[in-house]
């Protein structure tokens, strides 16, 4: 236990020995606080309970649902995490710049945080980006992690399916500058950096590595977009030629997507620009189950955002308790493995595999009818059923 | 009005207007396995007896006055005269200085929808049945527009394109078509939450559309959303209509629900009334002249051309034969899992034909 605890805290180095302060302060600084990323200065100090604190942001649609399960199984298994949340949401009118002032100090504070979709009304007024962008821009969130495996017990399609989807998140077609030149002719603006593709094929090759993957695909339409993604497929390229354990390639986006539907297996760790990211998670999450079974997370270099895979707010499940917590709950686990509480982690992931594999408790999307609470009392169930060590 | 004007050419030529008795439909073969397949067509049509006469034509780039790229004269004369042309693979080689052929006949002819039907065949098993869908797609402006720049270095900008003229006319299109061939819905795919103002002015432009249109139901969907329950249960989708990039994406995932691109018809509208149907596949150099190739994209292609020109008859009877041919699984080609030729696949398909007279 131990020899995991170290392991874990070096791999969290690992993971982000980039940020504040000399290495040396870091490594040290590890042993004192608990907080999970980089000690630096202005962590808190470690409390005698050693509860983590957890910024949460619960959303649009059934995101507070979502969420009161996640808190739900937490309690039940005495997970040692505490919740700040925040109500932000620009489609019910709880925005504002305060509040996302607020959100974004706790998220720095806290370093960990979970979320659920902030929904973005397609009027807007006066700025283009909505409040998902400015926070993913503020806090320079630049890779989005979408975990597609496949669920045993509930057969799809395609059936031991284990992809993982890398997405660069600040830039792309999703940049928030448009105009209207005449009126009748708008533009809108894909940006392509060197640096942030660098920076995105970087993680993934490093992610690759950290988990023992073979192949890393870049998905590109370089064949049109010749300068942009051109750019993009240089920079994946030469990250490529730094390690020469992972085997490299490229397909083109529409090409992708085909091979999908025919056959993913062939494809391992997938690395790609903004929109392509949208497209190929949503299509992958859709070859396991779902929007509720596949959980995601947003990486920078000093923060971790857990949410789902597929981010979609289903305003049509509001309050009809329908929803699959499935997403939400493994995203939490794995938030759990983020701040080295193993055996925690472990339990809730356990427990709601489980679940789906004894088949008796299902809700709507998997073809069950049972409600999001009777699973949340289910994965409840096989919670305390977890022997000790 | 403009759009009166429009929506009667586009009637007349989508309609069932009287026909002259034997129509001319310029035939361009293409590279690689492309003479093979448009040979197969042809002998096909001919034991169907379909009153069409083929007018050959190629079109390799040719530099015209000024510099600029363009198809061969007597191709574009050929086009002009017979409104109709059915197209093979063309080969776009790489550092050839022009660009690629299929830009310069989509310019060249303002092919402005690009429309590819995706139904199951029965014979070839995918994991998903059921499949009955159409992809519209614009194909003019959007993200292929072509126009990009690198600001400093390590900095590159592509700018995507939309009006309103482009974005209104691929609406009318897409509404007419469903009007013309008897379907029910028409779903807009998008994204105007992230792209708020290009792709709310494609969205706002099919909403108008739609008003003239209350007999076809009209929804919007965005595009994660589409992708997400395209894989689940493709069976809810009717018409779908959409910008450039979009299209692109999901008509090849479209296809891929099907069979792949060996098997996916596809067509070109023009304004001016001129289509063009093409088979998507690429040139395959590898078995070009080896009789392994597999000709269903080009015959379904060949199909939705003849239901272009209003005979249905004859499309129904060469599509029977084929997907009777398929069903039946004696004598498939390669790539459909079996180990035929084409030309025998072919001649069965031809012997299906003849015995339904």
């Amino acid at each position: 236990m131990m020899a995991a605890a170290l392991r874990g805290s070096v791999v969290t180095l690992a993971k982000g020995l980039t940020g504040t302060g000399p290495w040396w302060q870091q490594l040290a600084a590890r042993s004192l606080n608990m907080t999970a990323s980089l000690g630096g200065p202005e962590a808190p100090p470690a409390r005698a309970d050693a509860t983590f604190k957890v910024t949460m942001v619960p959303g649009d649609g059934v995101g507070p649902e979502l969420m009161t399960a996640v808190k739900e199984v937490f309690k039940a298994g005495d997970v040692p995490v505490e919740f700040e949340e925040f109500h932000l949401s620009e489609v019910q009118h709880m925005d504002s710049d305060e509040k996302l002032e607020q959100v974004l100090a706790s998220m720095k504070t806290n370093r960990v945080a979970m979320k659920g979709k902030i929904n973005t009304p397609m009027e807007f007024k006066g700025e283009l980006a909505g409040f998902e962008m400015k926070i993913r821009r503020r806090l320079d969130l630049f890779a989005n992690v979408v975990h597609v495996n496949s669920l045993p017990g509930y057969s799809t399609r395609h059936n031991n399916l284990d992809l993982v989807i890398i997405r660069e998140q600040t830039e792309g077609e999703y940049s928030s500058l448009e105009h209207e030149s005449v009126p009748g002719v708008i533009e809108c603006l894909k940006i392509i950096t060197r640096e942030k593709s660098r920076r995105i094929a970087k993680f993934a090759f490093d992610y690759a590595t950290k988990k023992g993957r073979s192949k890393v695909t870049a998905v590109h339409k370089a064949n049109i977009m010749k300068l942009a993604d051109g750019l993009f497929l240089q920079c994946c390229a030469e990250v490529a030629e730094l390690y020469p354990k992972i085997k490299y390639e490229n397909i083109i986006i529409d090409n992708c997507c085909m091979q999908l539907v025919q056959n993913p297996y062939q494809f391992d760790v997938l690395v790609m620009p903004n929109l392509y990211g949208n497209i190929i998670d949503n299509l992958a999450a859709g070859l396991v189950g779902g929007a509720g079974v596949v959980p995601g997370e947003s990486y920078s270099a000093e923060y971790a955002v857990f949410e789902t895979g597929a981010r979609h707010p289903f305003a049509q499940a509001v309050g009809r308790n329908i929803a699959n917590p499935t997403a939400m709950l493994l995203s939490a686990a794995n938030m759990l493995h983020h701040l080295n509480l193993e055996y925690h982690s472990n339990m809730v992931s356990d427990a709601v595999r489980k679940v789906i594999k004894q088949g008796k408790v299902r809700t709507r999307d998997l073809g069950g009818y049972s409600t999001t609470g009777d699973f949340v009392q289910a994965v409840v169930g096989n919670l305390r059923h977890r022997p000790m060590y | 009005m403009a759009s009166n004007v429009w929506r009667s050419m586009l009637s007349h030529v989508v309609g069932a207007a009287k026909r002259p008795t034997l129509q001319t439909v310029t035939l361009i073969p293409g590279d690689g396995i492309g003479p093979e397949i448009s040979v197969a067509v042809m002998k096909i049509f001919e034991s169907a007896k379909v009153p069409i006469q083929w007018e050959e034509r190629n079109v390799t780039a040719i530099q015209g006055p000024g510099g600029r790229w363009m198809i061969p004269p007597d191709c574009k004369e050929s086009m002009d005269r017979t409104l109709i042309g059915l197209k093979g693979p063309l080969k776009t080689p790489i550092a050839a200085g022009h660009p690629s052929m299929n830009l310069l006949l989509r310019k060249t002819f303002d092919l402005y929808a690009n429309v590819r039907p995706c139904v199951s065949i029965e014979g070839y098993k995918t994991p998903y049945t059921d499949v009955d869908l159409v992809t519209i797609r614009e194909n003019t402006e959007g993200e292929y527009s072509g126009i990009e720049h690198i600001i400093v270095d390590g900095v590159v900008q592509s700018i995507k394109l939309i009006t309103e003229d482009a974005s209104r006319r691929i609406a009318e299109y897409a509404f007419e078509y469903a009007r013309n061939n008897q379907r029910s819905s028409v779903t807009a795919v998008h994204k105007a939450n992230i792209m708020r103002m290009s792709d709310g002015l494609f969205l706002r432009k099919c909403r108008e559309v739609a008003e003239n249109f209350k007999d076809i139901k009209f929804t919007e969907m965005y595009l994660d959303t589409v992708c997400l329950n395209m894989v689940q249960d493709p069976t809810q989708f009717d018409v779908l209509v959409m910008p450039n990039l979009y299209g692109d994406i999901l008509s090849d995932l479209c296809a891929g629900l099907i069979g792949g691109l060996g098997v996916t018809p596809s067509g070109n509208i023009g304004a001016n009334g001129v289509a063009i149907f093409e088979s998507v596949h690429g040139t395959a150099p590898d078995i070009a002249g080896l009789d392994m190739a597999n000709p269903t994209a080009l015959l379904l292609s060949a199909v939705m051309m003849l239901r272009h020109m209003g005979m249905h008859d004859y499309g129904k009877k060469i599509e029977t034969a084929c997907f009777d041919t398929i069903r039946d699984k004696k004598v498939l080609t390669g790539d459909l899992g079996g180990k035929s030729k084409c030309s025998e696949f072919t001649e069965e398909i031809c012997r299906r034909v003849r015995d339904m007279d």
